[in-house]
């Protein structure tokens, strides 16, 4: 770490005319070799993780290491029905869940972006501060009465008290997200379509979303790994043991056999988090930019 | 930005609906008043077209934003229990003062707070800058970086802290490597919230890719002419690089003491929903739920929910107020 001090903290133009090619070869090497260092620390519990679900029970306990002495491929099956359904159901429930998420945030936080963005009505400046504020407000002051109301409409222990606020854009930080996109398209676009006489609907549908591709896939993205992660709602909303998601599984599992039984703990926590892995691995690129420009994960 | 938005659409139909000069001829005031007709109907239907867009929004923020705010502001005056409820004035209020539990929350909130963002900023920080500096594989090293912060707020995450951090656990294991016998982390009251800070610190990938962003913006000619200047390696970063970061460290400070006091998976997965050993990991949200959702005290649980509103928003307000001090925006921009 001590290293860092040294370094020259700017990006592009880097002369290496002053020093000689070896010791900044060395130096080069030093920094390569530190941050490989630091990266392991910071994922070897998750290698760890991973190699601990084929592990048998005693060896979870005993050995640091990363290589099984067997592999223990029961922990999977173990884990798989170790609950009340089997874990695909709990997958199924989360599915159903993302699905209802994403395509609600995709239609309702758009609309909503392109009146901000292209159209004028009264009091927009205002709304627009009001919408920014919703993002920052925090679920706990909101979810007591939003219970109360689910209740009373017999929607607790259903979907919907997790569905529908995504279909009414309560996911505030997408509108922004989408309001920066829209701003960023030539409005000439807008007026071409309305001069070949495109309505506002047309040129939402037409113009503006087929441009948004990049703004909807990271909207998209967050929104299934936020979904997907969620743990606060779904437990307030869903106590029936049938709609149990992933994350409400898991947290069952470890309550119940969990302490007993560590390798098929990690089995099915390694299964909850591949999808994330996954879009990790595929789509960064919209991850990065969309941290990048607006500055919230 | 908005402002120059609406400043140049308003100054179109303004200036196509009313010619500079009144031409000196009589029919002038005729064809005025048919194209401001016309500039009425279109702004009326374009005000319509704006209200179908934003009306799944409208709908959600009464319902199930503004409406619940106001009606949580209201329950915390009662002592409401699903189903029924009176009003009781400031007795939830009172009752705070008098409360162990809750001042051991707030305790519990503010040092997890206090400690790991700071932390968590630091690191963030010092890897941004590390990175910037355009090795071979940066963006391998901050995809590494970058993953536990995507992946830090699920429920695997917190299971494997618990067992990571437990008695037999992988760091105890390590250890024991050396020699050293370590102790129940997660299980020990002086311990236990130490663990979630680091959990905390370890999720620093996505400021860092704020801070990363930042550090792209920092022209390379302010570096050259330091250098001119003759400016050493901390010099250029105390009297450059800092300075001129200091908007984007107020914003992830702001954002992250605002998203630290609300953390809840973790600590209720650790600690198995009771907020121990000891109530030593028992966060303000626990609290809030234990009363709310488990004990359907839901008048107290809403005044507790204010209290964390007024918490985060008087934090929030210092932190605006001190950043005069230390925020440098740019004289010209």
């Amino acid at each position: 770490m001590a290293t860092t001090t040294k370094t020259r903290p700017q990006a592009p133009a880097r002369r290496s005319s002053e020093r000689s090619a070896v010791s900044g070869g060395l130096k080069r090497f030093v920094f390569h070799l530190v941050l490989i260092i630091a990266g392991l620390v910071m994922i070897y519990p998750l290698l760890w993780m991973l190699s601990a679900s084929f592990k048998p029970l005693d060896e979870i306990f005993s050995d640091p290491g990363l290589i099984p002495s067997t592999w223990e491929w029961s922990n999977y099956s173990e884990g798989w029905n170790a609950l009340p359904h089997p874990f695909e159901k709990y997958i199924f429930n989360s599915m159903i869940l993302v699905a209802g998420s994403i395509v609600g945030n995709l239609v309702s936080c758009s609309m909503a972006a392109y009146a901000f963005a292209r159209l004028r009505f009264p009091m927009r400046g205002m709304l627009f501060a009001v919408m920014l504020g919703t993002i920052m407000l925090p679920i706990h002051v909101v979810i007591i009465p939003q219970y109360i109301l689910f209740n009373n409409l017999g929607w607790v222990d259903t979907f919907w008290p997790l569905i529908v606020p995504k279909l009414l854009a309560t996911d505030a930080f997408f509108v922004f997200l989408m309001v920066q996109f829209i701003r960023g398209l030539p409005r000439e676009l807008d007026e071409a379509a309305s001069i070949d006489g495109c309505g506002y609907w047309g040129t939402y549908l037409r113009i503006i979303m087929p441009l948004c591709m990049p703004a909807l896939a990271t909207t998209a993205i967050f929104t299934f790994i936020w979904t997907w992660n969620d743990f606060y709602s779904q437990l307030i909303y869903l106590r029936d043991v049938d709609l149990q998601t992933v994350p409400l599984a898991l947290r069952l599992f470890m309550d119940s056999t969990g302490t007993t039984n560590w390798g098929a703990l990690f089995a099915m926590s390694i299964v909850a988090l591949g999808p994330i892995f996954g879009f990790f691995l595929a789509g960064q690129r919209y991850l990065v930019r969309g941290i990048a420009t607006t500055g919230i994960k | 930005m908005s402002d120059n938005d609406v400043a140049v659409v308003r100054s179109k139909p303004r200036s196509s609906g009313a010619p500079p000069g009144p031409p000196a001829g009589a029919p002038a005031p005729r064809p005025e008043r048919a194209r401001r007709g016309i500039g009425n109907t279109i702004r009326s239907r374009e005000r319509w077209a704006a209200l179908s867009f934003m009306s799944p929004w409208l709908i959600g923020l009464l319902a199930i934003t503004v409406g619940p705010m106001v009606a949580s502001f209201y329950l915390s005056f009662t002592d409401y229990s699903l189903g029924y409820g009176e009003w009781v004035g400031m007795e939830n209020y009172q009752r705070m003062f008098d409360d162990p539990r809750l001042a051991q929350s707030v305790k519990v909130t503010a040092i997890y707070t206090f400690v790991s963002v700071p932390l968590q900023l630091g690191a963030a920080l010092l890897l941004a800058i590390v990175l910037d500096r355009g090795l071979r594989g940066m963006s391998f090293y901050r995809s590494i970086f970058y993953l536990p912060s995507l992946l830090g707020a699920s429920v695997a995450i917190a299971i494997m802290w618990r067992q990571v951090f437990g008695t037999e656990g992988l760091v105890n294991q390590l250890l024991a490597l050396f020699g050293i016998q370590g102790e129940g982390w997660v299980s020990h009251p002086d311990y236990a919230l130490g663990t979630l800070i680091l959990l905390h610190v370890w999720t620093f990938g996505s400021p860092m890719i704020i801070f990363l962003a930042g550090l792209r913006q920092i022209p390379t000619m302010y570096y050259e002419a330091a250098k001119v200047d003759g400016a050493g390696v901390m010099r250029r970063f105390v009297s450059v690089t800092l300075p001129l970061l200091t908007p984007i460290i107020f914003f992830n400070l702001v954002l992250q003491i605002i998203n630290s006091f609300q953390s809840f998976t973790q600590a209720f997965i650790v600690s198995s929903g009771k907020g121990g050993p000891a109530d030593s990991t028992l966060f303000l949200t626990l609290y809030l739920y234990d009363q709310g959702f488990t004990q359907f005290n839901m008048g107290y649980a809403s005044a507790i929910a204010w209290l964390l509103l007024a918490i985060i928003a008087i934090f929030t307000a210092l932190n605006f107020l001190m950043s005069k001090f230390w925020v440098f925006y740019g004289d010209n921009d």
